[in-house]
């Protein structure tokens, strides 16, 4: 296909215009220029993919190679195949790392998706006056405080005797306070509303500016058929804005299963590994157990785990184009 | 069409193709035997002259930061001995934990705060202190000083080769709020188990919080009030056999169930914070320092700090015995301070660790900025200390416990992981109720066998 004469690449028009001596001689000054013009594309593209290959593909590539060995990280390793890869499958711990980071993607990426559905369309009603841009702003703060930060502050607003058990003891709840991150029932939805607190500004953003490219004579064409709101919302808005949604879906899913900060701030895993997600427990196994292959074999299994989830949610997104 | 779809595939075949070339460079087994590295810098154990000399030398330091002790004694070395400066960098001691390995092996300090040293002195990352130790005479110390930080081949602990040595040893204990304790009639600490539990049910029917553990996070603090009931319990020299790795010893002992149980009863009567499981370190120190809490399970490495800030308004005593004057046991640890294997200056950070322990003005810093008890021999020059202060009473329980042959590794540090990963998730199902104490030394011994039989 590649050499279909309808390339109309510059090179090979050019090469009609000239006076054909032979076709062996106008075929050799074609791949001739074909490659002065490879070389410099290549060279423009070399830097980069030197960098990329270095830190990325490199990395990559190491990982997965020290995942077959028994190693600490300094001294000499051992092959051991895909004995890492065993340990895994019947190591109850590092499974159970892997559903509470699909059990954070309700919390990291559903409900920030729903709610920023839901404030985004309720901000677009509000056109363009100061409580509309108030909200948006006050929404999307959050997304610009370090993860750090943001945990650190709720762990305040969660402690026994922070905000959150005031005001529920305030409005006479004050039986079901507790240390939410210290509770090992709450402690994963605890962590979660911290992370569905961060991405909800992102999904609003996101959201608000497709809903700007709507078509407003949708909503009138909507209104005279005699549709409310709550039928306007499902008919125009959100079929108008699905590739919104699958960008943040997938961001959101993502930061889900590669979350760390903010559990790291917040419980460091406990109480009782129960927010113990893959990111912490690769840590933790590479820093604290100084097993590197086992952490790298989590990693790998982990990566393909991501991909497994991710890249079905982008095709779903795509198909609909 | 067909170019559009097909580059992707392009791409990936290349990236693939570029990444295994990349990896093939490295395609050799991961790691490097450290024996060969340190052959090239053998000078280190060679030249036996265990001084600074005369010439100026720059000690490259590694310590944690936050701790005033280092910084004061280093000042106080430099002023001694002029040609000696230190160079210092500072990091929290998770930090120092985490890659103490790669630090030794590749920008190897002169001197280290480290961690738990077995697995460091087994890869052969550690300066063997051996020399030193017939040099300046560190074997006729008490042997229970060094033996924390002895390894032998198998990388076991308690025998072998000296890898560190401690600036001082600390002392952990019961600290105990004297207002509140004056509250609910506790005159004089309790003389034995069945007295502490008393005193504890009644701070909580006078509505007073006994016990404010930190136990949240990866940090169970609940391994000090346990650790200090199994050594009312049993036998001190056990548990460190334990924490030593040494052959056959185990955990989950009947009389260390015990011990376990008792602190599942506190537990379950109430004596401790409802909030323990995520309290962290500094909320624990915080809620003592604000009065809110009776006692507070530490070691005297906050001696000083609460001198300063409750002077007169805190005591100290060791977890009591069984019976009236009966066994007692206190973890007690150096804190380590190693030379790497490949350090530019080991005689002379040799030399500065036996003047720590022998200077009169190091040790007076010792106990005055640290808390803790000097190393040395046992009739080593002392500082003066108010009577009043916890310093003087975490000091004298120090004696006690070296008398009664009762200091303890700290259970915590038996392996590099199996205090992250092990002891503190089994403690906050504990505090949960989601585990009882036989069950929490049998899931901790299993986690150990695995650790060690690798």
């Amino acid at each position: 296909m590649v050499q279909a004469p309808t390339t109309g690449t510059p090179g090979r028009r050019r090469a009609v215009e000239e006076p054909a001596t032979s076709t062996e001689a106008r075929r050799r000054a074609i791949r001739a220029r074909r490659l002065r013009h490879g070389w410099v594309g290549l060279g423009l593209v070399v830097p980069a993919a030197a960098a990329y290959a270095m830190f990325v593909l490199r990395p990559l590539a190491l990982t997965v190679q020290y995942s077959f060995y028994d190693w600490n990280g300094v001294t000499s390793s051992t092959w051991v195949g895909l004995g890492n890869y065993a340990r895994l499958a019947e190591n109850p711990e590092m499974l159970g790392s892997i559903v509470n980071a699909l059990e954070l993607i309700v919390y990291f990426s559903f409900v920030p998706v729903a709610l920023g559905l839901l404030t985004a369309a309720t901000i677009r009603k509000l056109a363009a006056s100061r409580l509309a841009l108030v909200s948006r702003t006050v929404l999307f703060l959050p997304q610009v405080i370090p993860l750090v930060a943001a945990g650190i502050m709720w762990t305040w607003l969660l402690a026994s005797d922070g905000l959150v058990n005031q005001v529920l003891r305030a409005v006479g709840l004050g039986s079901v306070t507790r240390a939410w991150l210290g509770d090992t029932s709450t402690a994963l939805p605890a962590v979660g509303v911290i992370g569905a607190w961060v991405a909800l500004g992102l999904c609003m953003l996101l959201f608000l500016s497709g809903m700007t490219k709507i078509d407003p004579s949708l909503y009138e064409a909507a209104r005279i058929d005699g549709a409310g709101p709550v039928r306007e919302f499902f008919a125009v808005t959100l079929p108008s804005v699905r590739q919104e949604i699958g960008v943040a879906v997938t961001v959101t899913v993502i930061s889900a299963l590669a979350a760390f900060d903010i559990v790291y701030i917040s419980t460091q895993g406990g109480p009782a590994n129960s927010t113990l997600v893959p990111g912490l427990e690769i840590y933790y196994l590479g820093f604290f157990s100084r097993d590197v292959g086992q952490a790298s074999a989590l990693a790998v299994v982990f990566m393909l785990l991501v991909l497994a989830i991710v890249l079905p949610i982008q095709r779903l997104t795509r198909e609909g184009d | 069409m067909s170019r559009t779809s097909g580059s992707p595939r392009v791409a990936v075949v290349a990236s693939l193709g570029l990444a295994s070339l990349l990896a093939a460079t490295a395609c050799s087994a991961p790691g490097t035997s450290t024996a060969e590295g340190g052959s090239g810098t053998a000078a280190t154990s060679a030249s036996g002259d265990m001084s600074c000399g005369t010439e100026d030398v720059t000690l490259s330091a590694y310590v944690e930061t936050g701790f005033p002790l280092s910084a004061a004694l280093f000042e106080e070395f430099t002023k001694q001995h002029p040609n000696v400066t230190f160079d210092v960098r500072e990091d929290q001691f998770a930090v120092i934990t985490q890659n103490a390995p790669r630090v030794l092996a590749d920008n190897p300090p002169d001197l280290m705060r480290l961690p738990q040293v077995s697995e460091l002195a087994a890869d052969g990352l550690l300066y063997d202190l051996d020399a030193a130790a017939e040099t300046f005479g560190w074997d006729e110390w008490p042997a229970s000083q060094l033996e924390q930080m002895r390894v032998d081949d198998d990388g076991r602990r308690g025998n072998g080769p000296l890898y560190a040595m401690g600036l001082n040893f600390s002392m952990t204990g019961v600290f105990y709020n004297k207002e509140l304790a004056d509250q609910i009639g506790m005159t004089q600490p309790p003389a034995t188990l069945a007295e502490l539990d008393e005193v504890l049910q009644r701070a909580k029917d006078a509505g007073i919080t006994p016990i404010a553990q930190f136990n949240g996070g990866a940090t169970g603090g609940f391994a000090f009030p346990l650790q200090g009931l199994m050594a009312s319990y049993g036998d001190p020299s056990e548990i460190n056999a334990w924490t030593f790795q040494q052959p056959g010893a185990r955990i989950d002992t009947p009389d260390n169930v015990k011990a376990a149980e008792h602190l599942q009863r506190w537990v379950e009567n109430g004596y401790f914070a409802d909030d323990v499981n995520s309290l962290d370190y500094s909320m624990m120190m915080s809620r003592f320092l604000e009065g809110k809490s009776l006692f507070m399970f530490n070691g005297d490495w906050e001696s000083g700090n609460l001198d300063k800030q409750m002077p007169g308004k805190v005591g100290f005593f060791l977890v009591p015995p069984l019976e009236e004057g009966g066994q007692v046991g206190a973890m007690s640890a150096p804190l380590t301070y190693g030379i790497s294997a490949r350090a530019e200056h080991p005689e002379c950070a040799a030399f500065f660790l036996d003047w720590v322990a022998t200077d009169d003005q190091a040790r007076t810093i010792a106990v005055e900025v640290g808390g803790s008890h000097p190393m040395g021999p046992a009739d080593a020059f002392m500082p003066e200390v108010g009577e009043d202060t916890v310093t003087a009473q975490t000091l004298a329980a120090g004696a006690t416990i070296g008398e009664a042959n009762g200091s303890m590794e700290f259970i915590a540090n038996a392996t590099g992981a199996i205090y992250a990963k092990s002891w503190t998730p089994n403690l906050q199902k504990l505090v949960a109720g989601e585990q009882d104490g036989a069950g929490l030394l049998t899931a901790v011994q299993a986690d150990y066998e695995r650790e060690i039989g690798r």
